[in-house]
């Protein structure tokens, strides 16, 4: 039998529920794993307790209700540090927030725990979610699961590093420009980024607002469809949560893979022709497509990611929570609590932010890009409607060495295939597709507004390749 | 090309002190990232109408949400300093 903490949701659930296997035995299989090999990974930076309550509870309802019981009731999930669980501290991975304590739980988190499932630990990221490889962090960077020099990418690296090393059976990330899907490229495992307004973000730290996702890091496709379903819906706490069926429905008879070839200049040849052979062996048929505005909205992002996140960091004053440094005056308490509680990049952000939203130079920056993006939006639309999704590689190269991409710009640019999803709004899923260098790499599929079931159905056939190369 | 004052500035109105030390360092990066992002000034952009996303309210009962005090001293323990239920700052009037 497989190890308990190395199964999917969907085998642990089928285990628990043959009672080849307790909620208890899951539990500890997954914290032994993740006390063992935390140390060398640091994919947690914090592994909790068990409570032994919501362990009986969840054993309970399965020996009572068995295949009624939901999927995920006694999985052992790890939670991205910005994700609030009450009563536990939520960092953002930041010493802003080092002894912040949740005072209520997130919505995502209220609906896993009424699904019955686990919270194992708060999974390490780049602080306040700002950058691409959870180097970032005030806490120490996270060591990739395949090669310990490597990063885990980011910003959700310490979810992807736990559920790839089967430190956790799923996790949950945020992704603002990419922050799922390119930890979920760079360890080989799945992560989805939903529609805008999919999953409720009351109880996340919020980085850019007009971006922000929360997503499943799994094991496999069919676990991140039963993750997002658990956690998906409109809440009366986020007043950015949409209704299903907003965007109607999007059935069609063919199945249409879009590529946007002009993207794939420069892009490591060894990548590519991995990406080329995954799409030959899908089988689906292809159409190259153009979005002639998507080069440009790398810069778009950056510029929309500044100024969002500048906005939301200011409420971080020392005053009612987080780090507090006092000086003689009220506003020196301002400047020290700032200056002593965020890092390099998350200040570089902040001035970024102030920068392109002054007055002299908010046109030709943040209005230029809004601009852009409701073009980027209008050229997606279009391609959509010959195509069923669009796929690309989720990164342009493997998971790179730590310390490789020093200046700031340089790790910006990586985000090129993964920006448009957030600037549109529309969902993307990354799929393992094999390796380049021997490490893992994954292929990435956008669908229209809503189309996560879609997404499923691409990103399953190209699991099952997957499986049987 | 911008100068170590004007990042200065900018780092006085974002309440943030950048160390003298990484000053310099820092203005480089910035401006790199300013000239990379300020592409955008040249790009001719096509006119498209700037689309509202579809109209849909959020609304919750208009209710009382929970028990007064549930959250008062969770919130309260996170404060830098308190007097009872309240939080403590420093005096910004002065009666002198």
């Amino acid at each position: 039998m497989t190890k308990p903490n190395e199964m999917t949701i969907e085998e642990a659930a089928r285990a628990l529920r043959a009672r080849e296997l307790t909620v208890r035995d899951l539990w500890d299989a997954c914290a032994e794993a993740a006390h063992a090999k935390n140390p060398e990974l640091n994919a947690y930076l914090e592994i909790f307790d068990a409570d032994h309550a919501a362990i009986e509870a969840a054993q309970k309802r399965i020996d009572t209700e068995g295949e009624a019981a939901p999927r995920l009731c006694g999985i052992p999930l790890a939670i991205k540090d910005n994700i609030l669980i009450e009563g536990k501290v939520a960092s953002a991975a930041s010493k802003m927030l080092e002894n912040y304590r949740a005072t209520y739980d997130a919505t995502v988190i209220k609906k896993l725990r009424a699904a019955g499932a686990l919270f194992l630990g708060r999974t390490n990221m780049d602080e306040f979610a700002l950058g691409g490889s959870t180097e970032n962090s005030a806490f120490g960077v996270t060591k990739n699961p395949h090669d310990a020099s490597r990063v885990a990418g980011g910003t959700s690296g310490g979810s992807a590093a736990a559920v790839a090393a089967h430190l956790a059976i799923a996790a949950l990330g945020t992704d603002t420009g990419g922050s799922v899907r390119n930890p979920a490229s760079y360890c080989g495992v799945v992560g989805l980024k939903p529609t805008y307004g999919a999953v409720s973000r009351s109880g996340i730290i919020a980085a850019a607002s007009s971006f922000d996702q929360v997503g499943p890091i799994t094991k496999t496709v069919a676990d991140a469809g039963i993750l997002f379903e658990a956690i998906a819906g409109p809440d009366p706490k986020d007043a950015t949560t949409i209704p299903t069926g907003l965007y109607g429905e999007q059935k069609r008879e063919r199945r249409v893979i879009g590529i946007p070839e002009e993207l794939l200049e420069g892009v490591d040849p060894d990548m590519l022709a991995q990406f080329r052979a995954t799409i030959v062996a899908l089988g689906y048929e292809t159409k190259t497509i153009s979005i002639p505005s998507a080069k440009p909205s790398l810069a778009a992002y950056y510029i929309i990611n500044f100024a969002e996140v500048s906005t939301n960091l200011a409420r971080y004053d020392g005053i009612r929570y987080g780090h507090s440094a006092h000086g003689e005056t009220l506003h020196e308490d301002y400047v020290r609590s700032r200056t002593e509680g965020f890092g390099r990049e998350t200040t570089r952000r902040i001035l970024l932010g102030t920068f392109v939203l002054s007055s002299g130079y908010i046109d030709a920056y943040y209005r230029k890009a809004h601009a852009a993006r409701t073009a980027l939006r209008a050229d997606y639309e279009k391609a959509f409607e010959q195509v069923d999704v669009i796929a690309t590689p989720t990164m342009p190269t493997p998971a790179f060495t730590i310390g490789a991409k020093a200046d700031p710009l340089s790790l910006y640019l990586e985000d090129i295939f993964t920006v448009t999803a957030n600037l549109t709004g529309m969902p993307a899923i990354s799929v393992p597709m094999g390796t380049v260098e021997k490490l893992p790499v994954g292929i990435h599929f956008t669908a229209p507004h809503q189309g996560e079931d879609t997404l499923f159905e691409f990103a399953t056939a190209a699991g099952e390749k997957q499986r049987r190369d | 090309m911008a100068t170590t004052d004007e990042v200065k500035k900018l780092a006085a109105l974002a309440r943030i002190t950048v160390p003298e030390a990484e000053l310099e360092q820092f203005t480089q990066e910035f401006d790199a990232i300013i000239a990379y992002v300020g592409q955008l000034e040249q790009l001719e952009l096509a006119q498209v109408a700037d689309e509202k996303p579809p109209l849909r309210n959020v609304m919750r009962p208009d209710e009382k949400p929970h028990e007064a005090g549930q959250y008062t001293e969770k919130i309260v323990e996170q404060f830098s300093a308190r007097k009872g239920d309240a939080l403590s700052v420093k005096q910004i009037i002065s009666h002198d």
